[in-house]
């Protein structure tokens, strides 16, 4: 059965490796923050000016000077520190956020990823997107691996105007965990009953199966 | 020591005309200088280019000004949240350039350290890397951003003294240190100002060399834009 949102967020948070700076965007990464293990530490970061991001506020405990970047008022665990915008992209161009996560409508099988703009759409802007995407080494998309009409957005180039380019390093979609390698899209895991096959229908660009694929482990 | 400050609003914008540019802090409308914004709307000046990460909401932050049609060009990473400002957009009326918003930090930064430019690899091999200079550093390929010019920079802080020097609260630093003295002449508004030796010199954020004009701001809103909370257990 293919995973739902929350399902792909539970297996990317198993990437998240304990002494990790993590950025999340908005949408399913976002909730990946709800599966990490308790007993490593991490801290989040959001690119408006946080580092050690907690959960939401308790109602009535909300401050309007405390938010994330999907402008979402949040709480600072302690540890935490704030800092104005050029030092938070200064940690993310630098290097030292060591883990991003973020979404995308499409992603090329040499890596590049388009997520900010659709021709003929209101265009709202790319935010701190490709920024991280073009300082990040360690890039995991979390989307779904088709998109509503049906088509496949693991495409063997890009159709939308791109965000970044060469730089994702692996996918987590509703159906698979797929590694970006200089030969194409390798293919990791399986969703829990998903097979192979119908992976393979639902991928656009170069897939790449070598032996037994397992199945994902969620826990 | 020398004093910055100045009694109002109407003081502070002084100065300002038809088709200037200006810089204005805030990320979404968490530490917009909001006294500054109302009173820009008063004055009706027109044809401005905004920098600003965010263009506010249809009734609040920039969303006032460009209900009054007062802004000709924004400058900014994400506008997503201002119905009037897609109208504009898709009338032509409004003119807008979408930048990364590291590199909108970074072109302010570079305008207030005397940088006329900086390489950064965000956009490299889209299109906005398009028409301007790239060049490899050590196999990496980076795109030559230049710093912003501008007229005015206004900038909201949390606590301030009569020397112009800054401290901020929360997320609502964001883009306003970057800002302060990145134009010809910064506009600091604060919640509370002291008297110069109040604040510990240790804690200020920004120094008031960057700072040409400050002002006790009233009535802040601080609208909430997302308000979301959790259940207590």
């Amino acid at each position: 059965m293919a995973l739902d949102k929350n399902g792909i967020a539970q297996r990317i948070a198993k990437e998240v490796k304990d002494g990790y700076y993590v950025n999340l965007g908005i949408g399913i990464p976002t909730l990946v923050a709800n599966f990490v293990r308790d007993d490593i530490q991490v801290e989040f970061q959001s690119e408006n000016g946080i580092l050690g991001m907690g959960p939401f506020p308790f109602e009535g405990e909300e401050d309007a000077d405390l938010i994330n970047a999907g402008k979402q008022t949040i709480t600072a665990l302690p540890g935490a520190s704030f800092f104005d915008s050029a030092t938070s992209f200064g940690m993310i161009r630098g290097q030292h956020v060591d883990l991003t996560i973020l979404g995308a409508m499409e992603v090329a099988e040499n890596g590049d990823i388009a997520n900010w703009k659709i021709p003929g759409k209101m265009v709202k802007g790319m935010g701190g997107a490709m920024d991280l995407v073009a300082s990040a080494e360690n890039i995991i998309v979390a989307m779904m691996h088709t998109n509503k009409a049906g088509e496949s957005k693991l495409l063997k180039r890009c159709s939308l105007p791109l965000t970044g380019v060469g730089c994702v390093t692996k996918i987590v979609t509703n159906l698979a965990v797929i590694e970006v390698t200089d030969e194409g899209f390798k293919l990791l895991e399986r969703a829990p009953g998903v097979s192979v096959e119908e992976i393979q229908q639902a991928t656009e660009g170069k897939l790449i199966v070598e032996g037994e694929i397992p199945e994902m482990k969620l826990g | 020591m020398i004093i910055k400050t100045v009694d109002n609003v109407q003081e502070a914008v002084n100065g300002v005309k038809d088709g200037m540019t200006f810089m204005l802090g805030g990320f979404g409308l968490c530490g917009i200088p909001e006294n500054a914004i109302s009173e820009l709307v008063r004055l009706n000046v027109k044809n401005l280019t905004c920098i600003s990460n965010n263009a506010g909401v249809d009734d609040f932050g920039l969303g006032q000004l460009l209900h009054k049609k007062q802004i000709d060009k924004m400058v900014s990473s994400y506008v997503g949240e201002n119905a009037i400002f897609e109208k504009q957009m898709l009338s032509g009326e409004l003119d807008v350039e979408l930048i990364p918003q590291g590199t909108l930090a970074a072109r302010c930064q570079a305008a207030q350290q005397g940088f006329p430019a900086i390489y950064t690899p965000a956009g490299y091999g889209t299109e906005v890397a398009q028409g301007k200079e790239t060049r490899e550093f050590d196999g990496k390929m980076y795109v030559l951003e230049k710093a912003f010019k501008a007229d005015f920079a206004f900038v909201k802080a949390w606590k301030g003294d009569k020397a112009g020097n800054l401290i901020f609260k929360g997320t609502a630093r964001n883009f306003n240190p970057v800002m302060c003295g990145s134009a010809t002449i910064t506009v600091a508004e604060v919640e509370e100002l002291v008297e110069p030796g109040e604040l510990d010199p240790n804690q200020i954020h920004i120094p008031g060399i960057f700072v040409q004009r400050i002002f006790e701001g009233k009535n802040y809103e601080k609208r909430i834009e997302q308000r979301t909370v959790r259940q207590k257990a």
